[in-house]
């Protein structure tokens, strides 16, 4: 018998990848991710996207595309707020209409809306009925995946604090974590300032109960969850790093408004990175390059 | 926005005891302001919005009242208050959504600080007033754009600014009826020569570029002058008092969606399939540049409109924007619809 296989996008969802991966396993099915994001990718969201979308998005529609004839069903939820104060960009509101719209591909889909009572777990457990699993089987499995994200992201917390005791210079490379861990987005930055001696520290992977109260020290009645992550992650390190890094992708909503209102009130240097997808790695070495130099300088006290 | 100014003068005027700065029109002066001080991709409505503000503050404003909205105008506010502290203009400003929800009490400790005698339940009589004045005003609006490409279009906006003129000075609940009827039955006498079978256009998209006249370059007139009927459904009226029943409607009556996805976008595409089945000849959708919500719906609408083969034509609208070549995609659009109907 034909195991059914389930895929999953990268990009957008990149914070619940690990948990769907536990739940599903657990569940005995089998899952499988589409390729870190490179030129194909991209080429495949273009031709699906229109062209005001932001890069982010394009990138995942080209995801779904790349894995639309390697597997039974896709996962795309659709996200709504986690709360009054924690509400999701209006593209997680849209993905999985506009999803289903274009591709002709059977998609999982629960809604997570907290304001209405819908959280994640109802929503896993109602993919696992739907894949023909009972009841009992999801809530087991979702208490073990619990258990196992949970775990990982112990770790994550641990290691990136002990990044923080270290003597080296770091910086807080901020924005959504789809665009930090992205393949092209994200890593080639990463990897520069690497060789360049610096520590980096992800702003997703600080713990959020903490990253979401602090940001009103900064941004007062800021609302969307994933720049409160960042901006919180921004208030509670920000006096044990060098310098900070805002990544974001081309036209970001929130985005748009959130870096600039940092960018006024924070007075650590900031180099402010907006990436399209026809963006050549050398225009941001050359700003990296600077960015490094007003750091170093500013140690000088020139 | 456009002429809603005055209900809103028309409410503060009278449960606070404060002089009320009416905004000047917007000019390509008002654009040219905002953008300068603007970030880089933001939508066009803040830079219009920080446009205004800078004006009027500059006129002597010294309070400022803003809404919010379920996108990110939810959050204007704040940036926009710290732009303008950093141009070092001293105001109060009063936010009367905060987080996506509105704070009733952070709103009455607000009002109270302006004016210590502000008295609540007179202030629900003259919210009840100005309710009637939008629907009143909407009504009359949606009569005029019906028409305006058929009749003596310049007495009808004639009689429609003298309407809003008294509207502003009325003194009382039966007092704003009296106004209506009366204007409304005299824009109503005026005769009106429709063809059976004109053309007939609904406009769709986001709610500030679609209300601004400005915003849009005036298209609304340029339409008019090409003899074709205009339906809109956005206007103030819809937004505040109508949307929450029908986007239900909506989402139960187009199986192309299951979520509501923001702002007026799920509502859009439900409105295009209703006008796709009632047989218009074409669709316009409007939005600013960037604009998030709307840029999520378009692949859906234009999938709709590709099922009821209805041509479709999609304008964005930025700070830059050339006047000319939108009149000239207009007039293709409106070539194309016209040998449509004939064949």
């Amino acid at each position: 018998m034909d195991k059914v296989i389930v895929g999953i996008p990268n990009g957008f969802f990149y914070k619940y990848h690990n948990l769907w991966k536990y739940y599903l396993e657990t569940l005995g099915i089998r899952v499988i991710f589409s390729k870190p994001t490179d030129r194909e990718i991209i080429d495949l969201g273009m031709k699906y996207s229109n062209d005001e979308m932001c890069t982010s998005l394009k990138n995942f529609l080209g995801h779904i595309a790349y894995l639309q004839d390697k597997c039974d069903y896709v996962i795309i939820p659709r996200i709504d707020n986690y709360g009054t104060n924690n509400q999701m960009c209006t593209n997680f509101m849209a993905i999985y209409d506009l999803a289903n719209n274009t591709f002709k591909k059977p998609i999982l889909n629960f809604n997570i809306n907290y304001n209405k009572n819908l959280d994640e777990k109802k929503g896993l457990i109602k993919i696992g009925l739907e894949l023909g699993k009972s009841k009992e089987q999801c809530k087991q499995a979702y208490n073990i995946a619990l258990i196992k994200n949970n775990k990982d992201l112990k770790k994550q917390y641990i290691t990136e604090y002990n990044k923080l005791k270290k003597d080296n210079k770091k910086f807080l490379l901020m924005g959504h974590s789809y665009n930090i861990h992205d393949n092209v987005i994200g890593r080639p930055i990463v990897e520069f300032m690497k060789r360049a001696g610096f520590e980096v520290i992800y702003s997703d992977a600080l713990p959020e109960e903490k990253t979401l109260n602090l940001s009103h020290n900064i941004c007062k009645y800021l609302y969307f969850k994933n720049n409160k992550e960042s901006v919180g992650a921004l208030e509670l390190c920000k006096h044990k790093i060098d310098g900070v890094i805002m990544l974001s992708s081309f036209p970001c909503g929130p985005d748009s408004l959130v870096n600039e209102l940092v960018i006024k009130r924070t007075e650590l240097p900031i180099l402010n990175l907006v990436i399209d997808d026809l963006s050549s790695f050398t225009g941001i070495e050359t700003r990296l390059e600077s960015f490094i130099d007003v750091i170093n300088s500013k140690e000088l006290n020139w | 926005m456009g002429n809603y100014r005055v209900p809103a003068k028309f409410l503060f005027s009278h449960i606070l005891k404060c002089k009320i700065l009416e905004p000047s029109a917007i000019t390509k002066n008002t654009i040219e302001i905002g953008s300068k001080y603007s970030p880089d991709f933001v939508c066009t409505p803040f830079k219009y919005t920080l446009g205004t503000l800078i004006e009027d503050l500059d006129n002597g404003a010294d309070t400022v009242v803003q809404f919010g909205g379920g996108c990110r105008y939810g959050y204007y506010f704040e940036l926009q208050e710290q732009i303008l502290r950093d141009l070092e203009y001293n105001f109060q400003y009063i936010n009367l959504v905060t987080e996506g929800r509105t704070d009733i009490k952070k709103i009455y400790k607000d009002l109270k600080s302006i004016d210590k005698k502000f008295n609540p339940i007179k202030a629900l009589y003259y919210l009840l007033i100005t309710k009637n004045i939008v629907k009143y005003m909407d009504t009359v609006d949606d009569y005029i754009r019906h028409n305006i490409g058929f009749s003596d279009f310049k007495r009808m906006q004639k009689l429609n600014s003298k309407m809003l003129y008294e509207f502003e000075t009325a003194k009382g609940y039966f007092d704003v009826k009296r106004i209506y009827k009366k204007y409304f039955e005299k824009i109503k006498a005026i005769p009106v020569n429709k063809p059976d079978n004109c053309l007939k256009v609904g406009i769709i998209g986001e709610l500030y570029t679609i209300m601004e006249p400005f915003a849009n370059y005036f298209l609304e007139d340029e339409l008019a002058k090409h003899n074709i009927e205009i339906t809109r459904f956005t206007n103030a009226h819809y937004l505040l008092f109508e949307k929450h029943k029908k986007i239900k409607q909506y989402l139960k009556n187009t199986p192309q969606i299951t979520y509501t996805m923001g702002a007026d976008a799920s509502d859009n595409i439900g409105r295009t399939l209703e006008m796709c089945k009632e047989g218009y000849d074409g669709i316009i959708h409007i939005k600013s540049t960037f604009c998030t919500p709307e840029i999520g719906a378009m692949p859906i609408i234009n999938q709709i409109c590709k099922e009821y083969k209805v041509p479709i034509i999609f304008f964005s609208f930025d700070a830059n924007t050339s006047e000319t070549g939108i009149k000239t995609r207009l007039e293709a659009f409106y070539d194309m619809l016209e040998m449509r109907k004939k064949l």
